[in-house]
């Protein structure tokens, strides 16, 4: 409970993933030919992504992937969502 | 299944092959992009290729042929690299529209080959859907399996065979290694495929999940993940040494493309002077001798003379491509580019336009979103090419004494340069700035950027790129140049008075400069800076020749002769004037036919040139009254 309080609040996007943190991805708050796009890419919902090393000063950023390595900028990043902690712990 | 219309649909379009029993085979390769394609297709067909552009867009249409064993040859065709079919932007538009038969005066393949990375099988399978679901006889080739069973992953074919109702099999193109069944494939093509079942092409994540139960059906497991590519990672994208070793990459593809090419293309210049001299000792004395000599020859070899520059510059861009690279540099100078509207991907084709805006704007094919392109090939003849140097040493050396200004470290005369480097510079990025937030908008494709793992770039793939580029270079001079260097000596030399070459004032030529004249009398030009304006729009280093010949002097830009002649013919302002205009405007036909060529119409160029002359004059302009109201 006691690590519950410090720990912060929960990643709510891609762009919110700390490096080597792994989240699972929940939807793409995206049009729909864009969300498409990066479905096709491997960013499928349910999926789960791990942040990773980023472009000096931390935009774009790599994400993995399926298998893959994609970079993405922080405003795509951003409308990635993730699902809530407690769900994504439970998987 | 929930798309089995689409199979049954599949059943009945018209399965191509022997329709025409004359024509041989066609065969098309299919892929997504980093799956290896393009090596197989290097593999398949070896130096029998063709690049053109596919008619009214920016894709190039790669096509080869193969020979079997029994002598036969089939025709391949190297798509674009595609994450699906479903035709979003032009690459899978071209895509689609060969596959489906409906590409005009392109036949429709008997068959494919889908190329897939086998240590992306995840992702990658997705794409067999659509084109299983097409009905024509596909093979699916696993590449880089080497990488695969290195990394400790595997894949059972024989299931995936069975799954697909089509042929699976594990290979590496780069190995060349268990490449057997693709020849024979290639030989007999076999039956249209029949898949257990396939998912609904529209729905991108019932595809994912057809794709994963395929993959666990065949036992696939992923291979671990590459650690020297993540090693390699931890450096050259650290924080710190990530910035350094790109800038060091950058110095070097400069220092390059500078001076290491300078030897070589000294050779080059050598040897068509030697040529052109052993040419005209075959020709009689007469007006061939000098059509050929100073017209053709002079002509075609001040543009050959950048070929080695050209070739030096792709052989560095094949090699950071190749290895993975280039992918980094992009995501490094991403932000950077970004404040502009640009992206990274832009960043290498603009530093290579300070060579020559040539290679530039073939250098634009690695950024796949078109408006992207479209605007860095707009903007990259602002850059400060080799071709401008000559004009501005000539200019500069007549007009402006060489007097210190940061010590000995920097004098006037390298001053008046920099100062020129960064007017194209700024140039090009307000440019760029206006087109991305105006009519080259992006549209809302996000930036993407797939980290490929470093791999070793092979000689033979760098080599037949190389060749690539060279063919290209050359089949342009040896056409668009050689028939303007022909006419350019045309009007420099007719029309004859009394059966001998007028005096050039007299000439075709001259008689054009004086009709421009009033039109550039504005920026301190007289009808003489007139005929240079448009003997440059050959390349702009022309003008220095021409000048020469006007003033009947040396046409060296080192000459103190013709520096003297324009110290007493030009004002300041019209000096200044000119340096101007030759910063801005667009006086190479080499550049306005490779934009035509790259981006398959007459639209962008033609923009492009009124744009920059636009911009030229005007510069020019202010330039020469601001100069003129100082002095």
């Amino acid at each position: 409970m006691q690590a519950n309080v410090i720990r912060r609040r929960a990643p709510a996007s891609l762009a919110e993933l700390r490096k080597g943190e792994q989240g699972i991805l929940d939807r793409l708050d995206l049009p729909e030919d864009v969300s498409r796009r990066l479905m096709e890419l491997g960013f499928v919902p349910g999926s789960p992504v791990v942040a990773a090393l980023s472009a000096p000063g931390g935009d774009p950023r790599v994400f993995r992937v399926d298998g893959s390595e994609i970079a993405l900028r922080h405003d795509t990043a951003v409308r990635l969502k993730l699902r809530p902690a407690a769900s994504a712990a439970a998987n | 299944m929930s798309g089995c219309d689409q199979c049954a649909l599949a059943g009945v379009l018209p399965p191509a092959p022997t329709a025409d029993p004359g024509r041989p085979r066609l065969i098309a390769i299919v892929g997504p992009p980093n799956s290896g394609k393009s090596t197989l297709f290097n593999r398949l067909t070896g130096l029998r290729q063709k690049v053109a552009n596919y008619p009214g867009v920016t894709v190039e249409k790669r096509l080869g042929r193969a020979r079997l064993e029994d002598g036969h040859e089939v025709a391949l065709v190297d798509l674009p690299g595609i994450y699906s079919l479903s035709p979003r932007s032009e690459d899978e538009q071209v895509a689609h529209d060969v596959l489906a038969g409906t590409m005009p005066d392109f036949p429709r393949p008997d068959a494919v080959l889908l190329i897939l990375d086998s240590t992306n099988l995840g992702r990658h399978l997705m794409l067999a859907a659509p084109i299983l679901a097409l009905g024509l006889p596909t093979m699916i080739v696993l590449n880089m399996a080497d990488d695969l069973r290195k990394r400790g992953g595997e894949v059972d074919a024989e299931s995936l065979t069975k799954q697909l109702g089509a042929p699976v099999v594990l290979a590496s193109a780069a190995q060349d290694q268990g490449l057997e069944p693709v020849w024979r494939f290639l030989t007999e093509c076999g039956a249209a495929p029949s898949p257990v079942d396939l998912p609904a092409l529209q729905d991108v994540p019932r595809c994912h999940a057809w794709a994963a139960r395929l993959g666990r059906h065949a036992a696939y497991q992923p291979p671990a993940p590459p650690i020297w590519t993540r090693r390699l990672d931890s450096i050259l994208l650290h924080a710190l040494w990530g910035p350094v070793i790109f800038c060091l990459v950058v110095v070097v593809v400069f220092q390059s493309i500078f001076s290491w090419a300078r030897p070589l293309m000294n050779g080059v210049q050598w040897l068509i002077a030697w040529s052109g001299a052993w040419v005209g000792s075959l020709v009689p004395n007469t007006w061939a001798r000098s059509l050929l000599v100073d017209g053709v020859w002079t002509g075609v070899g001040s543009v050959l003379v950048f070929l080695p520059q050209i070739l030096l510059l792709f052989l560095f861009i094949g090699i950071l491509e190749d290895s993975g690279y280039l992918a980094r540099a992009a995501l490094i100078a991403d932000r950077t580019m970004a404040r502009v509207g640009l992206q990274g991907k832009s960043f290498i084709p603009l530093l290579s336009a300070y060579a020559c805006a040539v290679p530039a704007v073939l250098a634009t094919r690695t950024i796949e979103n078109q408006r992207d392109r479209i605007a860095t090939i707009l903007v990259a003849p602002f850059m400060t090419c080799a071709a401008r140097l000559p004009v501005y040493t000539l200019i500069i050396a007549a007009f402006l004494p060489e007097r210190p200004v940061l010590g000995p470290l920097l004098g006037t005369r390298a001053a008046a340069m920099l100062g020129l480097y960064a007017l194209g510079f700024l140039a090009a990025f307000a440019t760029a700035r206006v087109l991305k937030s105006s009519i080259l908008k992006s549209e809302r494709t996000p930036f993407v950027l797939e980290m490929p793992p470093y791999r070793r770039p092979t000689l033979a793939s760098l080599g037949l790129r190389l060749l690539d580029r060279a063919k290209i270079f050359l089949r342009r001079a040896g056409t668009v140049i050689l028939a303007m260097a022909v006419v350019l000596w045309i009007v420099a030399h007719l029309p004859l008075s009394a059966g001998k070459v007028p005096p050039i004032e007299r000439s075709l030529a001259g008689t054009l400069g004086r009709t421009v004249e009033p039109v550039i009398r504005p920026l301190g030009f007289n009808w003489k800076i007139g005929v240079g304006l448009i003997t440059s729009l050959a390349a702009r280093e022309v003008i220095v020749g021409t000048l020469g010949t006007i003033y009947g002097m040396e046409p060296d830009a080192k000459s103190r002769g013709l520096q003297a002649a324009l110290r007493s013919d030009l004002t300041p302002g019209g000096a200044v004037a000119l340096l101007v205009f030759f910063a801005f405007a667009m006086q190479c036909m080499s550049t306005i036919a490779v934009v035509r060529r790259e981006t398959g119409s007459w639209k962008w160029p033609l923009v492009q040139f009124s744009y920059m002359t636009t911009l030229a004059w005007c510069g020019a302009f202010l330039a020469n009254r601001i100069v003129t109201a100082l002095a």
